[in-house]
């Protein structure tokens, strides 16, 4: 089989021996969570740590605390089983709740957490393969090479953000909190990502996702839409999280439509929501918001199925997303389920 | 003698008896096995897809700390491959790589890592060479060529095959109707969940073991010889329980020479075990096939000819391929009657990981073709599916123009099963859009007619011994693959000897242990294995009741071998307990062991290539596939699946079942979106998470019908289940998502964006078909033309009695086996004292 790389695994107690840990290790070190991600990147050498910092003994980062009412904050190592069942999460967040259950497997689910998540390196199927393919087939610029092989003359990497969590977070308006040597900070989810392959998170290599925040949810309604060709293990190859907060008569007060898996980052459709805002939705207007909310996606051919087909289930999915959050009949289902 | 009140196991639902071991994770696959002193190898793989060896350094990864041997091409320099006539394979490529994963050298050392490291440090030189990577680039090629044999007329044909069965010209001057369409089926691999794994060891006495995940032991003994240049007799092959095979486990692999030879060379024992990645690199699975067919129909819809055209991508090595091809062309008479019958095929080199067997070998590729053809017909014609497929189905004890010899035939009753249970005719064309019925049938080999390699020995070989604490231990060749082998040699003696099948020892699969069984493949090892196993178990049955029948004073056919007792069928009481009765005739008979043995008829036609198709009998299925396919998205779901199987009789019903649903399970993987592909060279997603196999979440519900139609040959009246199901389910999804939607996909994965392009084409009003267009310009040879055998659709005998004697059937039939007896000479041995 293949065979993880050597290296020293340190598990700290509290998050200031982490920081520590992860400060002193420099380059040479990461964290590690579930390790559902990066143990299978480590054994096909996308990544060679010489010291990884382990989070799961550190207790305080496996709660969930609060009420939909007040807001909720989740431990970035609570699992994703954890978040996809937990009441309040259901209640209030019904988008992160079905991103986090439609997350590949059941034992991943036990073992893969919120943070690791968030924090999952971006994919493509010239770079998620092992070491003696990718010479194979000449080493791209994400690791060991220095062209991209989806794009060849692009001077940057075009590899997908593939979480499920993230779209759902962003669209639900989280913040998450960050710790590191410098001290601590909070940005919204949306900031946490940029818009490269290969540095794809704003946040510092030594900076620790402590916790995700989440908004009251008064008033808001939200669902998560996903393709993937099997109702388990697979990536999302599409993700589309849609949260709504309506006012009286059903008028549309706030909107947000995030698509994953569609660029490097989640992608905010912004003038897709614009279109909702202080309208009822009905079919029609519906057909045109995912229309809007398809156009910035723009995949390339590094994950399955092909360019145009991805494209266009942007269109297809944001509308049963939002004809499902509108009470209209809708084909497909929500979340993993097919 | 009488078996006591019908059969016990035989035709009923019981548990496998291999299930404890592998439910609870005792069973010790290849990989579990430890030895002591053991290293543990690794094999350096090509990088590239075609290219010149120009130096080989071994040197650096010699030098390692750890590292216990290195071997290249010049340590096994001799050529190996399953088919005599294919010889072409190196354990470690000597001069040329020809596919991304080609082997070219091998490490032994004292761990994983090491061994790794060391392939690492091994210096390659290359001159890359032009890659061959499909059917037309193969065809069209005229410089580069893949590999050194071949059967012209351009560089990269392996094998080129015409054969022409009646005159089918006149055949298709006679049709009211002729169509003609072109099919392509991708290639799949068989994604076992035991990846290959192999130990060697080299005794100091001179003797070599190797344990191996191996469908086919006999054959890796003979090329483990033949490669290391030992004796047979000097090589013990022991095959472990296979964690799935399905046909990728069935050629001898450059894993098992090389983990033998480092083993030769550091006296230590050595394990390879192939990653996931390179388990798709050792591949062996489905052919990609383009296919052209031809077939003209008269207006009531029977056949009046066929003629088919295949061309077979067929990797970079030999494999089973030369079989492949003739079995593209085979098997479509067997269940329709085609009175001219033409058939052209070609298996082309490419650089790809080679092509071989899986399940269905050969078949399910042309088997959709003609099956999808059929619907096309049926309304072309205006008639119904199921009513074009009664036209032309075959009888039973009849032959086909291609001299094939049809026993037992069920596929009538398939169909009309089947579509009863289905609702089929109340469903198609009925269903609101987006919803379909499509129905398929097929046939299927119970063993091939032929061993591998030309010989006149039996293929199957089963001895019995009983002990004086009336244990029975059973030995056998045969190696459980899953399908069941293990419990069907145990219920097969169990039944005859009135045990039940878990008190039965077994000794399987060991050449030092075990007489001889060629291998899972080819869906033989009920059929021949269990025929064996009858003619031995009866054999023993008889010694047991002998040895009552004095002590007990009651004549032999007074007996009944009944529960766990042989007694007087008139007198229940006046009996012998087994164990009583084997301590009996040991003490008459001496060492209680008995053979038997199974070789089938000679059934091969009269022309150069009869070899591939003939077989003791065949199996019929028959599906109807429901699916919901959404027109937004072009996703195709199955709601469920109705199957009915001529399964002659089962040995055990829970096995069959099993088998039927696994076989459901795969070709439903087959038919929407398992594809081996290439990009730039080399296998696009060598990985289970982007090879996209169904999870249990896309398996509908399946209604399995049992037909039982007890043919006269197999033992019990058993045929085969494990391969055939798989056959009609692909076309079925096919013609029920034209049901659905109107489309036509002629081309196996059935994807959703290609749904999608083809509901984009009719809502243009376009013909609403995804497929090829053509197929490349061949020149294939000049046909062989044979006659068919004369009376050939005439059926030649009826209601014949069945092996096994199933219930109202005598039970003493011969069964073809050639008498064999480990009982001494004189029969008529002196009364007890
Ligand atoms: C077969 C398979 C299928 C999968 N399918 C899906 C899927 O459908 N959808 C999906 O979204 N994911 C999928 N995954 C990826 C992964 O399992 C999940 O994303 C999981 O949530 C990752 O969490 P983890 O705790 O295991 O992360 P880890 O592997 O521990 O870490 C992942 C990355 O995040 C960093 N990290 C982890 N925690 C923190 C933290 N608190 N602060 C800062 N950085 C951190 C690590 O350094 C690492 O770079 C799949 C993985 C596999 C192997
Ligand atoms: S997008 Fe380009 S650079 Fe990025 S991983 Fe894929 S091939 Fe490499």
């Amino acid at each position: 089989m293949l065979r993880l790389p050597p290296f020293t695994y340190l598990a700290p107690r509290t998050l200031e021996q982490a920081v520590g840990q992860i400060g002193e290790a420099g380059p040479e070190g990461m964290l590690v969570a579930g390790g559902t991600d990066l143990y299978p990147n480590m054994k096909r050498r996308q990544f060679e740590p010489k010291v990884l910092v382990g989070l799961r003994g550190i207790r305080d980062l496996g709660r969930i605390s609060g009420t939909p009412a007040q807001g909720l904050a989740i431990g970035a190592c609570a699992t994703l089983a954890q978040v996809a069942s937990h009441p309040a999460v259901a209640e209030g967040y019904r988008a992160l709740a079905l991103a986090a259950g439609a997350v590949s497997t059941p034992p991943l689910r036990n073992m893969g957490t919120l943070g690791g998540n968030l924090c999952l390196d971006t994919r493509c199927n010239y770079y998620n393969q092992t070491y003696h393919w990718r010479k194979s087939i000449g080493f791209c610029m994400k690791k060991d090479g220095d062209i991209c092989l989806v794009a060849p003359g692009s001077p940057r990497c075009w590899a997908l953000s593939s979480t499920d969590a993230a779209p759902a977070a962003i669209a639900l308006g989280a913040r998450v909190r960050l710790v590191g040597a410098g001290g601590e900070r909070v940005v919204s989810a949306a900031d946490l990502y940029r818009d490269d392959g290969m540095r794809y998170l704003s946040k510092a290599p030594d900076e620790i996702l402590v916790d995700v925040i989440l908004p009251p949810a008064d008033g808001w309604r939200s669902t998560y839409w996903k393709l993937r060709r099997r109702g388990s293990f697979d990536f999302p190859i599409l993700g589309v999280a849609v949260a709504l907060r309506s006012g009286p008569g059903g008028v549309i007060e706030d909107a947000r439509i995030v698509l994953g898996a569609v660029a490097s980052r989640p992608v905010v459709a912004t003038r897709a929501a614009g279109l909702v805002m202080g309208q009822r939705l009905t079919a029609d207007l519906i057909g045109r918001v995912a229309q809007a909310a398809s156009e910035p996606a723009k995949p390339l051919d590094n994950a399955d199925l092909t360019i145009g087909y991805r494209k266009r289930m942007a269109r297809v999915y944001v509308e049963r997303a939002l004809r499902e959050l509108a009470g209209l009949p809708y084909d497909g289902a929500p979340g993993g389920a097919r | 003698m009488t078996a006591g009140g019908g059969p016990r196991f035989i035709g009923r639902p019981w548990a496998r008896v291999d299930g404890p071991g592998k439910t609870t994770g005792e069973a010790r696959y290849a990989d579990d096995l430890v030895l002591p002193r053991m290293l543990y190898g690794k094999l350096l793989r090509s990088h590239l897809p075609h290219a010149r060896i120009v130096r080989l350094d071994t040197s650096r990864a010699r030098a390692l700390p750890g590292v216990h041997a290195v071997i290249t091409g010049r340590d096994l320099p001799v050529r190996f491959g399953i088919m005599p006539t294919s010889q072409d394979e190196e354990a470690l490529c000597l001069e040329k790589v020809r596919y991304v994963g080609d082997p070219i050298a091998a490490v032994a050392a004292l761990d994983e890592e090491t061994a790794e490291r060391a392939c690492e440090a091994i210096e390659v030189e290359y001159e890359p060479l032009a890659p061959v990577m499909s059917i037309e680039e193969a065809v069209a090629e005229t410089s580069v060529r893949v590999q050194e044999h071949g059967d012209g007329p351009v560089p990269n044909v392996h094998k080129n095959v015409s054969l022409e069965f009646g005159d089918v010209a006149q055949g298709f001057a006679q049709a009211d109707h002729i169509r003609e369409d072109v099919f392509f089926f991708q290639g799949n691999t068989h994604l076992p969940m035991e990846q290959h794994s192999a130990v060697a060891q080299y005794d100091a006495a001179g003797r070599l073991t190797l344990w191996t995940s191996s469908q086919t032991p006999h054959y890796v003994h003979r090329a483990l010889a033949k490669v290391l240049g030992l004796p047979m007799s000097r090589i013990r092959v022991i095959a472990t329980p296979v964690g799935g095979g399905f046909g990728g486990k069935s050629d001898p692999f450059s894993h098992e020479l090389c983990a033998a030879k480092l083993a030769v060379a550091t006296g230590r024992p050595v394990k390879i075990t192939l990653t996931r990645e390179e388990v798709f690199y050792a591949h062996r699975g489905r052919h990609p096939v383009l296919m052209w067919l031809r077939t003209g129909v008269r207006r009531d819809g029977r056949i009046t000819a066929c003629h088919i055209k295949t061309f077979l991508d067929g990797g970079a090595y030999g494999s089973y391929g030369i079989a492949t091809t003739y079995y593209t062309g085979a098997l479509q008479t067997v269940t329709y009657k085609i009175p001219a019958y033409k058939f052209e095929g070609t298996r082309l080199w490419t650089n790809k990981p080679p092509c071989g067997p899986k399940r269905g070998h050969g078949t399910p590729q042309p088997r959709f073709a003609i099956e999808a053809q059929m619907d096309k017909l049926a309304e072309d014609l205006g008639l119904d599916p199921v009513a074009i497929r009664l036209a032309n189905a075959t009888e039973p004890f009849t032959r086909t123009v291609n001299h094939l010899r049809i026993t037992s035939n069920g596929l009538r009753e398939c169909i009309e099963r089947v579509a009863e249970a289905s609702g089929f005719r109340a469903k198609h064309r009925r269903l609101p859009f987006g919803r379909g019925v499509g129905l398929a049938v097929s046939t299927y080999l119970s063993g091939a007619g032929l061993p591998i390699y030309w010989n006149d020995m039996p293929h199957s070989e089963v001895q019995i011994r009983v002990d004086r604490g009336g244990g029975v231990l059973v030995s056998c060749g045969a190696i459980d693959i899953g399908q069941g082998s293990d419990s069907v040699l145990a219920g097969i003696v169990a039944e005859v000897l009135g045990l039940a099948p878990s008190e039965i020892g077994l000794v399987t699969a060991d050449t030092d242990l075990t007489p001889i069984d060629l291998g899972s493949y080819s869906s033989r090892v009920t059929f021949m294995a269990g025929n064996a196993a009858l003619e031995a178990a009866r054999k023993m049955r008889e010694l047991l009741v002998a040895a009552a029948s004095a002590h007990l004073e009651v004549e032999p056919d007074g007996l009944v071998v009944g529960d766990h007792r042989i007694h007087a069928a008139a007198q229940p009481e006046r009996g012998v307990t087994f164990p009583e009765a084997a301590a009996l005739a040991e003490a008459r008979f001496g060492t209680l062991v008995t053979v038997g043995s199974y070789r089938p008829p000679r059934l091969a036609g009269p022309y150069k290539g009869s070899g591939v198709g003939p077989s003791p009998a065949y199996s019929f299925s028959a599906a109807v596939v429901e699916v919901a396919v959404d027109p937004a998205t072009g996703e195709v779901r199955p709601q469920r699946v109705w199957i009915a199987h001529d399964i002659g009789r089962a040995i055990n019903e829970t096995l069959v079942i099993g088998q039927i649903e696994g076989s459901v399970y795969m070709a439903l993987g087959e038919a929407l979106m398992e594809e081996q592909v290439f990009r730039k060279g080399l296998h696009k997603i060598p990985s289970m998470l982007e090879y996209k196999s169904p999870t249990f979440l896309e398996m509908p519900p399946v209604e399995t019908i049992l037909v039982v139609t007890d043919d006269p040959e197999g033992p019990f009246g058993a045929k085969e289940a494990g391969q055939g199901p798989l056959l009609p389910v692909i076309p079925a999804v096919a013609n029920a998502v034209y049901d659905a939607v109107g489309v036509r996909i002629d081309e196996v994965p059935i994807t959703p964006d290609k749904v999608l392009a083809a509901l984009d084409q009719a809502a243009r009003g376009g013909v609403g078909r995804v497929g090829p267009r053509r197929v490349p310009p061949f020149r294939f040879r000049d046909p062989i033309k044979v006659e068919p055998p004369a009376g050939w659709s005439v059926p030649w005998r009826r209601g014949l009695p069945v092996a096994g004697g199933a219930p109202g059937l005598p039970d003493d039939l011969p069964t073809g086996t050639a008498p064999s007896d480990a009982r001494p000479r004189d029969r008529e041995a002196p009364e007890e004292p």
